[in-house]
Order: structure tokens, then sequence, then C-alpha cells
């Protein structure tokens, strides 16, 4: 019995263009299935809402024109300020440019606009105020370019060093030098094919997988058929 | 407004898609792109705190460690971002949140300068402008910079005493405009090493900084430190030496010490709003009733500025006869006409002002809450009448006076056709303005013996209209942004010829040279700049007046919060 206020609530409209608006009334099938006089409701023949199509309108036309804004000496020094606001603070330190690609070639432009840029002053917060992870860490980074001379010093002046002391460790350890080579020839040799192997397996089984795939999609054996038919049978055995 | 008002209805609790959008816009087009991602993440994830650690956001923003640090760290200073740590338990990391409510703030920016400036002048102007576009600072720099922007302004010789500047500072933070800003949360390590809750240690987990505390709960909020400054402003010279100067001057800067160092001032936006609320009533009132009623409660205002909390309903009582003595002289009203304004104010339907008791010649009261309930009404009231015409806000205002009307009930009573208010109370009851109410009178909900009754639901409408002005706030910045950059090119063709043209002009080129290169933009390109111009200022200013709308509804939003707990 429900069902009738349901058809009543649908009569939904969405965005000012009504949906469609369906019946569902209480014992079904038929056109005047209502248990009530729709005219009681006052929705007569002719004023029913036409259907929807698509989606609504991006700028939909307003039936009323908006109001013009207000202006007065208040509301221009008011976009004064707002507009200087925005100036302003865009030039400030803590306006982040967004990554500009560098040109290759540098605009004439640019130089004029450098000259602006020089009145940028640098900002330094209160790291008081700041967590202390939100620190830039120039220290750390410092650190790592000193490090990486480093290493390249190494490798360019004391390649000789490092040559001449793996010389003598392996002078020191001459009592059973190719005992040594052996293992370390043993221990590499069964971790490559160990590694060969499993790439070997994955392989397979993803071969395996995808032909499985293949068989399941594309090969019909017929048993699916027999088992349609089957049940087709039974269907038209309970008519 | 009309555009944009594409049905918008959540505002129950969680935040409004509208609203997180437009802070999302406002925040992109204050600063810059990658704090804006960030804010986006933090703002989208919104879960129950909505707050997010450096590494989650980091991963969500796809951004590049130290930019994610800095626009964090300008997030913190312009207050649209807090952090707190140890959330779970001592020693997990920082979080940050963003706050939506400083955020949209940003567009409010104009309207605090501006009452800064009718309040105390250029100086306020300028104070409060520092302190907005730079988040915080402190007592010392603030004055400075002041003191040199307004003696950069000034004539040739004369220059801005640094002790005039930090005595409107002074009178700002005694009238509650300025703050100084909350001491940061201590890191969890700190907070570890302390015992700070040693009376409850079988719940170490408890959120101990979760809610963020309120500036006004630290006693010092309004004291101003000690600060030694002298001397004035200085005028800051053009071009190269400009230059040099500033980098000699800096570091003798900074060297100097005021002994306010480390104590931060903010603009308290809730003075301001308490101040736009103030202002918002007396002019309503002056517009209803008159000039003289309006400066009869301008003050009543006034008197009880102190003396009432922010959150009150109405002002503490006021006696005729008190409010006869602080009227200004200059308004010439004498008692008995007091007596019959007061009267009539009480009489008035808006019920602005409301009568308390009998002694003292009558005590009287001003409804700050009801002020703001019945413009917000007004206000709802005029977009119905502006959007859906007269007839249909006669419908409107039918319902909210009746509460409950049935379909024919509203035809009779509206005096409209039977078939036009049927289309109206439609199209009304599909924008979600009224709310179709069932009474059945069987159990089964059958139509026909079921009542169908219209109401229409001021707080949920005004919260919707709410959500609906952000969506508005963020479209036109969106479209702002659009203009500026289908006009890319020629935008930067103007800036670059005027640069040409200052710089000739101080190279001393000749008068023709000068009209030559003014001649590189041609009439249609003028009037193609002259068109943007245009259309820019009026997005602006549309936006600084749907603002206030935003203001309006935003303060009736929270009077009835504060109102029924």
């Amino acid at each position: 019995m429900t069902t009738t206020t349901d058809a009543l609530l649908l009569v939904q409209f969405s965005n000012g263009a009504p949906s469609t608006f369906t019946v569902m009334a209480g014992k079904g099938r038929g056109v005047a299935a209502f248990t009530f006089n729709i005219e009681a409701l006052g929705i007569g023949r002719g004023s029913m809402p036409e259907a929807r199509v698509g989606p609504s309108p991006l700028f939909p036309n307003t039936d009323f024109k908006p109001i013009p804004l207000k202006a007065g000496e208040d509301e221009d020094y008011m976009l004064a300020l707002k507009q200087e606001m925005r100036g302003t603070m865009q030039r400030l330190p803590h306006n982040i440019k967004p990554h500009k690609s560098k040109s290759e070639v540098e605009r004439y432009a640019e130089r004029y606009l450098k000259q602006r840029r020089v009145t940028d002053e640098e900002w330094t917060p209160d790291w008081n105020l700041l967590p202390k992870e939100l620190m830039p860490q120039k220290k750390k980074l410092r650190v790592k370019t000193v490090t990486k001379k480093k290493t390249v010093k190494i490798s360019s002046k004391d390649t000789k060093d490092v040559l001449n002391k793996l010389d003598e460790l392996a002078k020191t350890e001459d009592g059973n030098p190719e005992k040594s080579d052996d293992e370390t020839e043993k221990e590499k040799k069964p971790r490559g094919e160990d590694e060969e192997e499993v790439e070997a397996e994955e392989y397979e089984e993803e071969d395996i997988e995808e032909d499985n795939d293949y068989i399941e999609s594309y090969f019909d054996n017929g048993e699916d058929f027999a088992a349609d038919s089957d049940e087709n049978m039974d269907g038209e055995a309970t008519y | 407004m009309h555009r944009a008002c594409t049905g918008e209805t959540r505002a129950s609790g969680a935040r409004g898609a509208g609203e997180r959008k437009c802070c999302a816009v406002c925040v992109d087009n204050e600063k810059s792109h990658v704090s804006s991602g960030g804010l986006k993440t933090s703002a989208e994830k919104d879960d129950s705190p909505g707050a997010q650690n450096l590494r989650t956001i980091i991963h969500e923003t796809d951004t590049s460690l130290d930019l994610v640090k800095k626009s964090l760290c300008v997030l913190v200073q312009h207050g649209t971002c807090v952090f707190s740590s140890g959330r779970k338990g001592p020693g997990s990391p920082t979080e940050y949140q963003t706050c939506s409510n400083w955020i949209l703030r940003i567009l409010r920016y104009p309207r605090y300068i501006y009452a800064a400036k009718t309040l105390y002048g250029d100086t306020g102007e300028l104070i409060i402008e520092e302190l907005l576009q730079r988040g915080h600072m402190t007592l010392s720099s603030t004055v400075k910079t002041v003191a040199d922007r307004l003696t950069q302004n000034m004539e040739e010789g004369h220059s801005m005493d640094y002790g005039e500047v930090s005595n409107t500072f002074s009178k700002l933070v005694e009238t509650h405009f300025l703050q100084r800003c909350p001491p940061p949360p201590r890191a969890g390590t700190k907070d570890s090493s302390t015992p700070a809750t040693p009376a409850t240690p079988a719940t170490p987990a408890t959120p101990a900084s979760t809610a963020v505390p309120t500036p006004e709960s630290f006693p010092d909020c309004y004291k101003i430190p000690h600060v030694t400054l002298a001397g004035r402003g200085k005028r800051q010279l053009s071009a190269e030496d400009g230059e040099d100067q500033r980098n000699a001057k800096k570091p003798k800067l900074d060297s100097q010490t005021h002994g306010d160092e480390g104590i931060y001032w903010q603009v308290n936006f809730e003075r301001f709003h308490l101040h736009f609320r103030d202002q918002a009533i007396v002019t309503a009132v002056a517009n209803k009733l008159d000039q003289t009623s309006s400066e009869i409660v301008r003050t009543m205002l006034r008197m009880s500025e102190v003396t009432t909390s922010p959150t009150a309903a109405c002002t503490k009582p006021l006696s005729a006869n008190e409010i006869f003595r602080s009227l200004p002289g200059s308004y010439n009203i004498s008692r008995p006409i007091l007596d019959q304004y007061l009267t009539l104010l009480v009489d008035d339907p808006m019920e602005f002002v409301g009568k308390a008791g009998e002694s003292g010649g009558g005590m009287y009261v001003v409804n700050l809450h009801k002020a703001l309930a019945n413009l917000a009404r007004a206000t709802i009231e005029s977009v119905v009448q502006e959007r859906f015409g007269s007839r249909s806000a006669r419908i409107f205002r039918l319902l909210l006076r009746k509460r409950h009307l049935e379909q024919k009930q509203v035809e009779d009573f509206a005096m409209v056709p039977a078939k036009e208010a049927k289309d109206m109370l439609y199209t009304l009851l599909s924008q979600n303005l009224v709310q179709l109410q069932e009474v059945p009178k069987t159990p089964d909900y059958a139509p026909s013996r079921t009542f169908y009754l219209y109401t229409v639901n001021q707080l949920p409408t005004a919260r919707m209209l709410l959500q609906n002005c952000y969506k508005t706030v963020a479209n036109l910045i969106e479209r702002r942004l659009f203009e500026t950059k289908e006009s890319k090119r020629l935008l930067e063709k103007s800036q670059r010829i005027e640069a040409i043209l200052a710089s000739l002009q101080a190279g001393g080129a000749e008068p023709e040279q000068l009209t030559e290169v003014e001649e590189m933009i041609t009439t249609t390109e003028k009037q193609q700049l002259e068109a943007l111009r245009l259309h820019i200022n009026k997005l602006d200013s549309a936006e600084n007046q749907v603002d206030e709308t935003i203001f309006l509804l935003e303060s009736y939003v929270i009077s009835t919060a504060t109102s029924t707990s």
C-alpha cells in the first residue's frame, strides 16, 4: 500500500527541470491505477512536467536578472584594498612561486621584471614557533657534498694505495690461495643457477596461468552448453 | 550567486564540499600551488581529526620534501594550519591540521583593514594590513614597518614617530582587536620528560593537545610587553641607492633588541566580527526606522561592549537613565523623545531591542541573537525574492509566518492563482527552500488520507545558503583566474611596456621616444585591457559582497549553536 505514496514522493524535481514521473500503483499494470483521484492533488492532464533529457546546463538561464553590485566609496576602497593586498602578498617572501621551467632564451621582459624582484626580502621564520622537523636541512646537504668530494679524491689519488694493500693481503693469505678461490667459485655458481631457476619457474607459472586463462575464455569444450541446455530443458518441463 | 546555486545541502557537522573547495581556492590565490596542494590533501582526507604528519603529506602531494616543508612553514606562519604533537602518545610524529575558518577569513581581509581604518585611521589600517599580510609579527617590527610606510607617503622632510605608531598599536590591543599568538605546543619529547599528567598514569594515550588552545586561554593575551623603541620612520630611497642602504641597514637592525623578541601578535578576528555584528545591527535599525534610533542602539551597544561576553544572546540590561546620560550631546535627543524611541524600538517586529524590566525608567537590552536571526531571515527572504520573484517570496514569507500550511491554504492566503502557486511551491520545494511534512490520518500513508504540510526551516536553509555562498566565492575566484589566464599575453605585454616606460623616464628620454613606446599597445588591445579590468573589478567586488552575506549567515549559525548549548 505504501507504493502509492512512493509514487507521490517521486514528484521530485531536480534542479528546476522535473524528472520523469513514474507510476507505481499498488496493483501493478494499467495506466489509471491510482487508488485516488489525481485531480484532487491538483495534477491535471496538461500540467504534468516534461521529461528531462540530459544533465542540467552549466550556466542555466535565470528567470530574474541579478541586482547590480553595491557601488560606493566603501566598496571601491575595499576593492582597491583587495587588489593591493593580492599584489603585495605575491611579492612577500611567503609566496612560493610555482616552479617554472627555465626558458632557454632569456626574454627581454625578464630583465625588467628582475629589477622588481630585487625588493624581495628573505624570510627567516622564528623556529621556536615551528616544529623542528620543518627546518631546512642545510647542514646535512653540506656534509653530503663534502663526502662526495672525498670519495672522488679517493678514487683518483689513493687507488694505488688500495691496490698495494690488496696485494699485501693476498701475500699473507698465500698459504691457501687455491682453496679460497674454489670456495668462492662454488659459492658463486649455485647462487647464479638458483636465481636462474627461480626466474624460469616464475616464467613457467605465468605461462601456465595465461594458457589456462586462454583456454577458459576462448576454448569452449561444450560442457557449458550442455548445462545450459539441461536447464532449458528443465525450464520447459515446468511449463 | 544564482549560477552557483546547484544544490549543496550537506552542512550537518562535516564541512561542506563548497566550503572546502573555497578553502583550497583561497589559498591557491594567496600563496601558491604547492601549499594549496598540501592543503587539499589534508583537507580532503578530513578524517575525524583531519590531521596528517609530514610523511603522509609528502606522499600524498607528490612534491619534494623541501617544498612541502616550506609551504607548511608558510601555512603555519599565516595561521592557516596548526600542528600538534603526541596525539598518539609521546614520541609520535607531529601532525598538521588545516584551519578552514582561518582560510575563509582571507576573504574578509579587506573588510578588517577597512574597519581598522575607520576606527584608528591610517596607522591602524597599516598595522592591521601588515599583520594580515605576514600572519604574525612582533610589536617592534610592526611599528617599524608601519612607520616606514607612513613616512614613505608623507611629504619630504616629514616622518612618522615610532611612538605614535606604537600608541595606536597598544590601543588596538586594549580594545582586543589584536592579541598575542598562543605559545606553540611543546614537542612530544619534552612532554614525556616532564610528568604533565601524573594523576592519570593508567591512560597515557589521552590526547593532550587535540583541542587547539584558544589564544584567550592564556593570561597574557592582551598584555603589552615593555618595548624600548625610539626613532622615526625611515624613507626608503629609490632604485640602486635603496638597495645599498638596505644591505647596510639590515645587520644593524638585527643586532638591535627591543625586549619583545618571541612575543608575536595576531589579528583577533572574533573581535572584528563582534564589531561587524554591531555595525550590521545599527545599519539595519537605521534602514528600518531612522537615523536617530540607530544612534540610540549604537550608544547601547557601545555601553555594553565591555560588559557583555562575546557569545551572550543579549546585552546586559541598561536603564533608560543610563542610556540618556551616555548619549552624545550632539544628537539633541530630549528625555521624553528617548523614551518614545525606546518604546518604538521595543514594539518593532524585528525585536532588535527588548525590555528587561521597569526599574530605573525602564531596563532595555539589545537582543543580539534575535537580531542576527532576523537579519538572516531577511537575507533568505531577499534571496528567494531575487531568484524566484516577489510572488514566490510572498509564499515563502507566508510559510515562515504561519509555520505549516497545506497547499490549498497557501494558494488562498498568498492570493496567487492556484496553478501559479503550485508551480512556485514546487520550485521552492525542489530547491530545498521549502520542506514538505507528511501527516497521515491512518498509518498506511494513503495520499487521500494524508495532510501534506509545507514549511520553512530557517536554520537548515541558512546553512544551505551559506554553503552556496562559499561555492559562489570559489566560482568567482576560478573565473577571475580564468580571465587573467586568458589574457596573460596581453597583461604581460602591458607590464613590459610599463617597465620600459619607467626605465626610459628614469633615463631622461625624449617625449617622442616615450610616445613611440606607448603606441606599442594598439587601441584594440587597450580596449581589451580595459574590459578585462572591468571584469576583474566586478568579480573582486562580488567576492567582497558575497562575503558580507557569508558573515551574516555564519554569525547566525554560530549564534544558534551557542544559545542552545
